[in-house]
């Protein structure tokens, strides 16, 4: 038998008996806490909504300065639009901004649409809103059910995705596609609603009203979600618009601006609802500032649907939109309008296009410029996410390093908008 | 092994007994094949002849060791909680109520690598995280499986440009769920596939799966 190693020999003459001076010397609080930690959160981190990288400098567990490193998921969105025929883009531009993928079709077509000075029929217009104020919903509801389980709150990300699922169902009807739908189209949207789709969507609508109170119930008298949420990481109106920050943050910090209010595109001026602002900015602002945008866009599914216009979903221009199936048999120049269509796609004419809608977390813009050519020259999106995420570190710095995490969940960014 | 569900029958060999003391008589088997002490008034009363031999048969089932090693490890895996994209939705949807994974129990996502043996990669692997999701692999124990989830990190999918890379240059996967992204049905369906594949294959490292024996990174001077 070799002799005990060093390890061993201390391992054995451990005793239970209390020592008589500790172990470790006892920190000096005013010198601990003058020290600066820096700390990686992420490329791979639960409570980062994605593959966002954080580098945080800490003082003991306040947070003085945060690095967010983004470019994890860079997809090269806008290089491959570039080389795709303007309707090719559409599916491709979805996948930005990976919850709201109407609003960045919307967006898009919206952009090519004023280039070529499309009129969509007020049907498509309304259907349009419909899966726009559905997504926004479903959007809020994964924000919801994700950002409560950061905090802790387990539970509420079944009731959420129990109404999620609702919603995909819908848009599943509608388009074939749970997600990524690629149902708006240039000068419209693909096909009619099924048979059906209405009163599937009459009985949702009736429902997630109360589904909604439930939720506010169980997170509005829950101490644990108050104490995170309340007063923490505020920020005023100024600062944030300074940063160009849009959305559901800008107005829980009071200011109520709404692109659907302020530049009414695609019918919104037709439907009454309210913009529901914070008062403080903190971040149960921003929660309850999209808890409450979940009843309006209801209201506004509701009024969609109750003035649903008759008539064409999709623009008459055969330019742009495809003959519809049953001509292809008979007429010879639908036969040549889908080969060119499906061949090269439209042409749009030169010029440059700024679009810029409501998406769940703010201003979603799309910057189209066209040479003439049927496929665009540049496509440039302004994404919410990341003009937002500019001001995380002003509003989480001085805060705790728990409220960071908080913080975070109520900013709602999505790594694939930012990255694109 | 076929598997017989017949009732015991008083006329196959045994004497003729009551229900009640029927019941006590497998109880008291029961006891037996334990190897437990048998207790109470009745305590010599067993089944015997061969209504003790089908009371056996129906119960001892023998296997080897691998065999159930494997069953248990591919009814309980642990998947890691990491998310890269769009799919990252949907597979967050296999957890929720209506697709609800905990049916064959891969509920117990685990933040830590070190704790998980399964990692779903969920969405586009670009080539700034392709290195990251290689580490996150590595630090996982093995045995350890890989499910390339979707289109964009099996083939690039819709994209296809300089930004991504398919997960298959630079790490093994043993799944392949196609869609864009895939139902959670879908997810569900590959999950169960590689349940499948673990339950038949003795080969519990990857090395062994794909033939990289000899592959191990030798640190210099070792």
């Amino acid at each position: 038998m070799s002799e005990l190693s060093e390890y061993r020999k201390r391992e054995q003459s451990i005793t239970l008996e209390p020592l008589d001076e500790p172990l470790i010397a006892p920190v000096d609080e005013e010198e601990s806490s003058q020290e600066l930690l820096t700390l990686n959160m992420g490329p791979h981190h639960p409570a980062t909504h994605g593959v966002l990288r954080l580098l945080v400098t800490l003082q003991g567990e306040v947070v003085r300065d945060i690095k967010p490193v983004i470019g994890y998921v860079h997809t090269g969105i806008e290089k491959t639009a570039e080389d795709k025929s303007y309707w090719k883009v559409i599916p491709v531009v979805e996948r930005m901004d990976y919850l709201a993928y109407y609003f960045n079709a919307m967006a898009f077509c919206g952009a090519v649409e004023t280039l070529l000075e499309v009129q969509v029929p007020p049907r498509a217009q309304y259907l349009r809103v419909i899966h726009m104020e559905l997504n926004r919903i479903m959007s809020h509801l994964v924000w919801l059910g994700t950002s409560a389980l950061d905090l802790g709150a387990i539970s509420m990300f079944w009731y959420c995705f129990r109404e999620r699922e609702a919603i995909l169902d819908l848009f599943e009807m509608s388009s074939g596609q749970r997600m990524h739908t690629r149902y708006f189209q240039v000068g419209g949207v693909i096909e009619d609603i099924p048979k059906g789709f209405t009163e599937k969507l009459r009985k949702f609508t009736k429902i997630m009203p109360t589904r909604a109170d439930q939720y506010g119930d169980l997170l509005n008298k829950n101490e644990i979600v108050l104490q995170r949420l309340r007063g923490t990481c505020p920020l005023d109106a100024e600062t944030l618009l300074s940063f160009g920050v849009t959305g559901p943050l800008l107005r829980a910090a009071g200011n109520p601006w709404d692109l659907r209010k302020a530049a009414p595109y695609c019918s919104y001026g037709d439907f009454d609802f309210k913009i529901p602002v914070g008062t403080v900015g903190d971040n149960y602002d921003r929660f309850a500032v999209r808890l409450a945008e979940i009843y309006e866009s209801v209201k506004i599914i509701d009024q969609a649907l109750e003035g649903l216009p008759e008539g064409p979903y999709i623009t008459e221009d055969r330019k742009v939109a495809l003959p519809p199936r049953h001509e292809l048999a008979t007429s010879m120049e639908a036969l040549i309008h889908h080969f060119k269509l499906v061949t090269e796609g439209f042409r749009v004419p030169p010029g440059e296009v700024y679009h810029p809608i409501e998406s769940p977390r703010g201003e979603l813009g799309c910057f189209v410029r066209s040479d003439g050519s049927s496929k665009p020259a540049r496509v440039h999106m302004r994404d919410p996410s990341f003009v937002n995420l500019q001001s995380f570190s002003r509003m989480a710095e001085g805060s705790y390093i728990a409220d960071l995490i908080a913080t975070l969940a109520m900013l709602d960014p999505i790594l694939g908008g930012i990255d694109r | 092994m076929e598997i017989k569900r017949e009732p015991i029958d008083p006329a196959g060999g045994g004497p003729h007994i009551d229900g009640d003391a029927l019941r006590v008589r497998r109880l008291n088997s029961r006891q037996l094949l334990r190897g437990a002490e048998v207790e109470g008034p009745n305590a010599a009363a067993h089944l015997e002849g061969t209504d003790f031999e089908r009371y056996v048969e129906e119960r001892v089932l023998t296997t080897t060791l691998e065999k159930a090693t494997a069953w248990a490890r591919s009814n309980s895996f642990f998947p890691a909680t990491f998310g890269l994209a769009c799919c990252a939705i949907e597979m967050m949807s296999i957890v929720a109520a209506r697709v609800d994974v905990a049916r064959f129990g891969f509920e117990a996502f685990r933040a830590s690598p070190r704790q998980a043996d399964l990692l779903i990669l969920s969405g586009r692997v670009s080539i700034k995280m392709a290195p990251v999701v290689r580490r996150i692999y590595d630090q996982m124990l093995e045995p350890k499986w890989a499910i390339s989830m979707g289109a964009c990190c099996s083939s690039m999918g819709v994209f296809n440009n300089y930004a991504l890379v398919p997960s298959d240059k630079f790490m093994p996967i043993d799944v392949h769920v196609p869609g864009c992204p895939p139902r959670p049905e879908a997810l569900m369906h590959g999950v169960l596939k590689l349940r499948k594949m673990v339950q038949d294959d003795p080969e519990m490292g990857w090395r062994e799966r794909y033939e990289a024996i000899g592959t191990e990174e030798v640190l210099p001077g070792a």
